[in-house]
């Protein structure tokens, strides 16, 4: 709580910067990397809010990426919508719309009755995306046409050049509106209930907070969080498939947050980053990457539950000098 | 009459845990609630802070049937409760804790985007709750790293934050020592001045307090209230004094604490 305050502004402004000049000195491919952590990183802010702040763990939380990426898909290839900035607010609604209800049972369940309940809808969305091929295409999955930016089709430019350009540069300005917004919400009126609900619903009931309401509105949120996120990861590959939704990655997204630390509030972010580099480098020099990422879970678990960050503010005090 | 309780039945089963209770609290009472194990004050607090519908009977509180409607609305219609198991928040501060019922009380939770530190009010209040129950200087301390007796003032103070018409203090002294106990309840009838609560309930099993700073003694036994009377009639009541006081010294503790089912 001493100069890490002061350090943390610092160490954010260089990070931006760094992101922002990224495109115009590393190499096309690492850069085409940053575009899924950006679009997890809006993801997991949203799974964050439930899991750090509500203290609840969706299981389920593929399902609105997947719903996310399916509307961009459905959108460019059947209604002709080729705008990013529609087609992110049309993510978002979609999302709400499925979660409004979902949410509504499920933020009556706590611990693992949540986690399984969300879960059980993640399948039941998984096995919609499998069946109704006609408007899916089944396991095959649909493409996800290349979305217009900022107004332009940006014709000219070729796959990559399109990517590492202005589609970078539109994801850097979503996360970073989600970032905002998010920071927001877990520093207003509204976090700090969420964050009674964490600590002791027994508690926050008997304050006058409504438990089940206020996880409800969680849960709406990260939805919506977890569908832009979910839209912004279909155009790099240019293809959508029901493994969006499958419950693995479910599990993924769970495994980011704790790799980076639910705890701190760029814990999800780190994670993300992290995540998204390592299985990267992983998978190139070794096919059974599933078993390295298993042994990492573990060892977080056990030796290092509150993730990178908590492992960053252990080690902080003795790198910062002051006892 | 801020609250009232008629003929208040509550079955688990067959078994019958309150047995036609009445009750009324007045403006400006303090009144104790006492009995042995399985008298039903538990049972009661209950009902009487909505979490459990009676099974006959009426629950009034400022003229409204509260009976079953959940202790998150009871709270915003005025009446706060402490419990007798320290409940706080663990990860937040002191201050935070206060900020919540502050929140809470001014409706501010669903403003989404608004910002909790530039909250001059809901700042305002929750510094002054902690000076009041001198938690001031520990502002900033995670409830989880304070002092038992400090958490247990927490609790309370944070129902307290919600500046209600009417407290429910479950053994409020509980958990607390001696000798820090009478300093406890001078805080607790203070901030209530303070604050401007309209009436206190608490029930309690330390007959030092019970007979200390009660206006009103409401005996319960096996469901039903075996006396309702001024503290010195209460003392002078030789079945209240068989069955829930004790003969043996003039004030003892008849229960161990924090043992209580019933």
């Amino acid at each position: 709580m001493r100069s890490p305050v002061a350090l943390a502004p610092v160490v954010l402004a260089v990070i931006a910067i760094a992101i922002v000049a990224l495109p115009a000195v590393a190499p096309a491919y690492y850069v085409t990397l940053m575009l899924p952590f950006m679009a997890y990183g809006v993801v997991l802010l949203g799974l964050n809010l439930l899991f750090g702040y509500t203290g609840l763990v969706s299981f389920g939380h593929a399902l609105f990426i997947g719903i996310g990426a399916y509307t961009g898909a459905v959108l460019t290839t059947h209604a002709g919508v080729r705008h990013m900035e529609l087609i992110l607010p049309a993510a978002a609604l979609t999302a709400a719309v499925v979660a409004a209800p979902v949410g509504a049972l499920c933020a009556r369940y706590v611990k693992i009755y949540f986690g399984m309940l969300t879960l059980a809808f993640g399948m039941v969305f998984y096995t919609f995306l499998l069946k109704f091929y006609r408007l899916t295409g089944g396991d095959e999955g649909m493409r996800m046409l290349r979305p217009y930016l900022f107004g332009s089709e940006w014709a000219g430019f070729s796959k990559t050049a399109y990517l590492i350009g202005p589609y970078y540069y539109f994801s850097l300005a979503v996360l970073a509106l989600a970032t905002l917004l998010m920071w927001r919400i877990v520093r207003s009126p509204f976090g700090l209930c969420l964050k009674t609900i964490r600590d002791n619903p027994l508690k926050a009931e008997s304050l006058g907070v409504s438990v089940p309401r206020y996880r409800w509105y969680a849960f709406m949120i990260s939805a919506v969080y977890a569908a832009v996120g979910g839209a912004l990861l279909a155009p790099p590959t240019g293809n959508v498939d029901p493994t969006l939704a499958y419950w693995t990655h479910s599990g993924n997204i769970v495994f980011m947050v704790l790799l980076g630390g639910f705890s701190s509030f760029f814990g999800p972010l780190l994670g993300a980053f992290v995540f998204i580099f390592l299985q990267d480098t992983v998978m190139s020099v070794f096919p059974y990457w599933r078993l390295i990422f298993g042994a990492v879970l573990a060892f977080i678990v056990l030796f290092a539950p509150g993730g990178l960050m908590g492992l960053f503010a252990r080690f902080r005090p003795a790198e910062v000098g002051r006892p | 009459m801020i609250l009232e309780a008629q003929e208040v039945r509550k079955l688990y089963g067959a078994y019958v845990a309150l047995d036609g209770v009445s009750l009324s609290i007045r403006e400006g009472e303090f009144v104790s609630i006492i009995g042995p194990n399985g008298a039903g004050k538990s049972t009661l607090i209950n009902v009487l802070t909505g979490g459990l519908a009676p099974s006959g009977g009426t629950v009034r509180f400022k003229g409204k049937d509260i009976g079953g409607i959940g202790p998150a609305a009871l709270a915003r219609l005025g009446m706060a409760r402490s419990f007798q198991l320290v409940q706080i928040f663990p990860e937040l501060t002191v201050l935070e804790t206060l900020q919540a019922s502050a929140v809470s009380r001014l409706g501010r939770g669903p403003h989404l985007f608004a910002s909790l530190r530039g909250d001059r009010q809901v700042q305002a209040e929750a510094l002054e709750v902690a000076a009041l129950f001198g938690l001031g200087d520990r502002a900033r301390a995670p409830a989880r790293e304070l002092p038992q007796g400090d958490k247990k003032l927490l609790d309370v103070a944070s129902a307290f934050a919600l500046r209600p018409d009417i407290i429910l203090l479950d053994e409020p002294t509980s958990g607390v020592s001696t000798a820090d106990k009478h300093k406890v309840m001078e805080i607790l009838v203070g901030a209530a001045k303070q604050i401007g609560l309209r009436a206190i309930i608490q029930v309690e099993h330390d007959m030092d307090i019970v007979f200390g700073y009660s206006d009103r003694v409401i005996a319960l036994h096996q469901g039903k209230v075996l006396a309702d009377a001024a503290p010195a009639a209460i003392r002078a009541d030789a079945r209240v004094v068989d069955t829930v006081i004790g003969r043996r010294s003039p004030h003892p503790n008849p229960l161990p604490p924090g043992e209580r089912v019933g």
